[in-house]
């Protein structure tokens, strides 16, 4: 018994002291401080040129024209958004890519990439910065569609829920536009190409659960037309226009805006000068 | 005492074509070297990896004992770096751009504004200040750009043409400048302006087609009997091939 109750040599021997370094030094630091300094930046850019007005003017007309006249709002006789929120993600599919297109090709085309990387800053904070930019221009631009929401809560009584549960799933689609877009516009510095690049990308992860695409596919390879399915931004999008907020879904939509945005880093990481 | 600027065995290669050929040298703090060569020489291509925008394909630089490819956001704090033709933000003020800026190097409030307004000072920038810098002429933009590499008061200053485009005030002002700053930092300078190694640098070295063919300080330079004019001439015009 006694033994047991001896002190079991747990303790290692002791070391010579080191220096202790604080934490931080061994944690990849994570100072999102200058990520938002460029994020204002950036959002201070878009007001300081007619961009931003051109495109909320513009997205807004398209968006009046699409819901209330394209989609018989009022002939339907339903006080819901159904119809905005199924021409919105294809409004996204044109109008992120021109937002995006000037994000860092513009900085290549104006030199001015060279002055940004050379400041104490890590790429991924410059990306991020970036993203969250516009992200916050888009979320400016859906929440300037509060005139529809008033609009059918003056006509009718629509469940609110479920016109919320649709505003959230625009700002993941845009989300997922935006990293895309902002990707692609890091390959070239070229405004253009960045465009048409973002558009193809953006397209791609849109209309691949579209019964076309599907059927096609399920027809000569059932596998990938399961794997299509999966990776449809549209798709997903549906279950939050009717309401269903998915953990699932919002892990799809923040996997794509997190890998896109890796993708980011990288190609600025090794195509600084190019 | 430690070396604040360090090139060790730099090379950079664009595809096949070797641009920066095996570049060594490294400077104390009191120093300004004149970094000089004809055009394409590679001293761009040299200032950039030493500012983390280029990478090295081989060898190494450090900043105050921060490798720039190791540890860049340490290197690039302790670094006041001015690129080739002072790019901008065209759409900002001169001071929203400067704020910007010192802001990224983590000032804030008050410090901020104190930088910017230091920095603006330093190179008369005060009366422009709320002009959008797309607006400005050259000669001001290269000063904003100067102000930018100034702010923070680095301890290494790399400064890409920093007189290039300025009236001859200003050419002198910044020299000025540069000599009244010199004894605190490590400072390199790319000019094709030669009166101007005389006139500020305490070192001169010249490169061309990427290779380092004389480290010299500027009185050294002057015993050959030469004008600097001829001596650059003669040395950039008959090199040797270097085995390409
Ligand atoms: N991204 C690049 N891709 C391919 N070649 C490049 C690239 N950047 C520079 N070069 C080449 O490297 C060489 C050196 O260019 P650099 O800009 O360093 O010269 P420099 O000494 O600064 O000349 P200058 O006095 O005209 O400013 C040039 O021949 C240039 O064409
Ligand atoms: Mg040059």
């Amino acid at each position: 018994m006694a033994a047991a109750i001896e002190a079991p040599p747990l303790a290692p021997p002791a070391k010579p002291a080191a220096p202790r370094r604080p934490l931080s030094d061994h944690l990849p630091s994570i100072d999102l401080r200058p990520a938002l300094v460029v994020a204002r930046r950036e959002l201070a850019a878009y007001f300081a040129t007619p961009v931003a007005t051109v495109f909320i003017v513009v997205f807004l007309a398209l968006a009046g024209v699409l819901t209330f006249g394209v989609g018989n709002f009022f002939a339907r006789g339903q006080a819901d958004l159904v119809a905005f929120f199924s021409f919105l993600p294809w409004l996204f599919l044109l109008f992120i890519p021109a937002l995006t297109m000037r994000l860092w090709a513009e900085e290549r085309r104006l030199g001015t990439i060279e002055l940004l990387l050379t400041l104490p800053i890590a790429p991924w904070q410059a990306v991020l910065g970036k993203f969250l930019a516009a992200w916050a221009f888009c979320a400016i631009a859906v929440a300037l569609t509060f005139p529809f929401w008033i609009t059918v809560n003056l006509l009718g009584s629509p469940e609110n829920g479920v016109i919320l549960s649709g505003y959230i799933g625009s700002l993941l689609v845009a989300g997922a536009f935006l990293a895309i877009g902002s990707a692609m516009s890091a390959l070239t510095r070229n405004q253009v190409i960045a465009f048409v690049l973002a558009v193809v990308v953006c397209f791609l992860f849109a209309a691949a659960g579209t019964g076309v695409v599907t059927e096609f596919l399920s027809s000569r390879l059932p596998l990938l037309a399961e794997a299509a399915r999966s990776v449809s931004v549209f798709e997903r999008f549906n279950g939050f226009v009717r309401g269903v907020v998915e953990l699932r879904d919002l892990v799809f939509f923040a996997s794509l805006i997190v890998f896109f945005l890796f993708v980011n880093v990288v190609i600025i990481d090794h195509r600084k000068a190019d | 005492m430690a070396a604040l600027i360090e090139i060790d065995r730099l090379t950079k290669k664009f595809g096949d074509t070797t641009v920066v050929n095996d570049v060594s040298f490294s400077l104390k703090k009191g120093e300004v070297l004149g970094f000089l060569g004809p055009n394409g020489a590679g001293k761009s291509t040299t200032m950039r990896m030493l500012a983390g925008f280029l990478l090295p394909t081989s060898g190494s630089a450090r900043i105050c004992g921060a490798d720039v490819v190791e540890r860049p956001v340490q290197a690039k704090r302790n670094l006041g770096f001015l690129p080739e033709g002072a790019p901008c933000y065209p759409e900002m003020t001169v001071s929203g751009f400067l704020d910007f800026t010192a802001r990224v190097r983590g000032y804030r409030g008050k410090d901020a504004a104190e930088r910017v307004a230091g920095a603006m000072k330093l190179t008369e920038l005060d009366a422009v200040r709320l002009q959008p810098i797309e607006t400005l002429s050259k000669g001001f933009k290269r000063r904003v750009g100067l102000a930018q590499a100034l702010l923070h008061d680095p301890p290494a200053l790399v400064l890409d043409e920093p007189t290039d485009g300025l009236d001859p005030n200003q050419k002198h002002e910044v020299r000025e400048l540069i000599k009244r700053l010199a004894p605190e930092k490590a400072i390199i300078i790319s000019t094709h302006i030669l009166e101007e190694v005389s006139a500020v640098c305490s070192r001169a070295i010249i490169i061309a087609r990427g290779h380092l063919i004389v480290d010299a300080t500027p009185s050294e330079l002057e015993s050959t009997g030469q004008t600097l004019d001829e001596f650059f001439r003669d040395l950039t015009l008959n090199i040797p091939a270097f085995g390409f």
